[in-house]
């Protein structure tokens, strides 16, 4: 027994210590964001190129905005990459970001059935769309999970003066973006998409652009740093790194060429050098 | 049917070429799940024994909290194991979550109750009359448990199996507090998990077919050596 014992002993401790990391932790940066940058193929060409540049590990954690900022709230993240205005400016209002700096923009269109039951195709306001949409009762698939997209669809239901969480017609998916694609092409319901993850999916679902082009559904993309004066386990010098990253001219360059060569229309405009 | 077809197809081509991105993800899904499988055994056979052959008040409350811990669902657990390791937790400082490390403790919560439970019932099951026959015969205390054990390895192989399939295709834990963090704590039902939302559907399937046949590969390693010993 001993030797046996002994033997899983060894090839266990030897695993395990293999796995733990060298305490290199001051390389690692913790960086959280919204599920379009992931699930478009965005962060998978420009984590690469910084990783080799600075030395530093990026660990990517792909949620909602809300929860982005959830994390950096509590200083469970070092550097954050959202799309939701007013949660934003709040958030460094209260002091736990620092640095808010602009990156890229896109923006958000109401997708629906190709039939469009609701009678909302070419409508100049989304707000008339909603409208339309709860008249009708046609199935609106919502992400139900404080993302960048979900504050801005709740947003505009306010705008259209409606209220529809308790109807039958409302459903919340709770799921990143691509995931409820797929519920919205499955069930042929209507939601609310931003343009980048839309594109990127475009070939692959049965779901057509009904409305865009209001001023209303601009989505914008910003950094934020969390801040290291509130949470002194912050890595601040990453953070910032990473930050910098974003908005110089280069990854600009490569935010811009990513939509082109991959998908053949632009996915995000970068908006940090003018 | 096509994207099914397809995805199959798509899931050998990743294989026979062997895939560089797919490799790593199915080593790391190895060695993570591999790492706590043999350190839940390492746990879950000796408590398991211990629990089984001595004596003690409350055995039967403990025995009902390890067969309770051989269902604890993986995000729970996922949970709890975050709150105890990030920053702002008792042991934030040392920098454990998302990573690897973090997975493997995880899933040893996962794997350790399984193992125990299953090694429980198996130790429980020997007849009583070989512990008494063992000891007439002049063995010491440790000799004795070696040969239960050995009696009992036919189930012990099953929890050791038990415990592997329960933490390789395990999701909620790893996500958590792994990340799902490319080329580092990615493993393949978090990537599943990440393609799918992506739309790529044929590698998400792909992704599936090599974690099945990874399951399959392991256990009938498990099982063959299981079967030989019966001889």
């Amino acid at each position: 027994m001993n030797k046996i014992t002994g033997i899983l002993l060894t090839i266990y401790s030897a695993v395990f210590f293999l796995l733990i990391p060298a305490y290199a932790k001051e390389k690692d940066i913790i960086f959280a964001t919204t599920t379009s940058t992931q699930d478009t193929g965005l962060l998978d060409e420009l984590i690469p190129v910084f990783e080799k540049k600075s030395g530093y590990r990026v660990k990517t954690i792909a949620v909602g905005s809300g929860q982005a900022m959830a994390m950096g709230g509590k200083g469970e993240a070092d550097v954050l990459l959202v799309h939701s205005k007013d949660a934003e400016e709040k958030f460094v209002k209260d002091g736990f970001g620092i640095n808010r700096r602009i990156v890229m923009h896109n923006d958000f269109v109401i997708l629906g059935p190709k039939d469009d039951p609701a009678r909302i195709r070419g409508l100049a306001s989304a707000a008339d769309a909603f409208r339309k949409i709860a008249a009708s009762k046609s199935l609106f698939v919502s992400r139900g999970d404080k993302s960048g997209t979900h504050v801005m669809e709740q947003k505009l239901w306010k705008k259209a003066g409606l209220n529809p969480e308790k109807e039958k017609w409302y459903q919340q998916t709770g799921l990143g973006m691509g995931q409820t694609l797929a519920v919205v092409v499955e069930k042929r319901g209507y939601t609310l998409c931003d343009r980048a993850t839309y594109l990127s999916r475009k070939n692959k679902i049965d779901a057509a652009v009904l409305v865009e082009g209001d001023a209303a559904l601009l989505n914008i993309y910003h950094v934020i740093e969390v801040n290291p004066k509130k949470f002194p386990r912050v890595n601040a010098e990453g953070g910032k790194a990473f930050a910098d990253f974003w908005v110089a001219p280069e990854t600009q360059k490569l935010i811009k060429d990513f939509g082109i060569r991959k998908y053949g229309a632009i996915l995000f405009h970068p908006d940090a050098v003018k | 049917m096509d994207l099914i077809v397809n995805g199959i197809i798509q899931a050998f081509s990743l294989i026979v070429s062997l895939d560089p991105e797919v490799v790593e993800v199915t080593l790391l899904s190895l060695k993570i799940s591999g790492a706590a499988t043999l350190a839940s055994t390492v746990i879950g056979v000796g408590a398991g024994t211990a629990v089984a052959l001595l004596r003690f008040p409350g055995k039967r409350f403990v025995i009902s909290v390890i067969n309770t811990g051989m269902g604890l669902p993986p995000v729970v657990v996922g949970l709890f194991v975050t709150l105890f390791i990030w920053r702002s937790g008792p042991l934030g400082g040392l920098g454990l979550l998302y990573t690897p490390a973090a997975m493997v403790l995880a899933q040893i919560v996962i794997a350790a109750p399984i193992i125990t439970g299953v090694t429980l019932a198996a130790m429980q099951k020997l007849p009583a009359r070989l512990r008494l026959q063992i000891l007439a015969l002049g063995a010491t205390r440790r000799q004795l448990v070696w040969l239960l054990m050995k009696e009992a390895r036919l189930p012990l192989l099953t929890a050791v199996m038990a415990g592997f399939g329960g933490v390789i295709s395990e999701i909620g834990a790893s996500m958590m507090v792994g990340g799902n963090i490319k080329g580092y704590t990615r493993v393949l039902t978090t990537a599943t998990v990440m393609e799918t939302g992506k739309g790529n559907f044929e590698l998400a399937i792909a992704l599936g077919v090599i974690l099945l046949i990874l399951a399959f590969t392991v256990n009938y390693i498990l099982t063959a050596v299981q079967q030989r010993k019966q001889k």
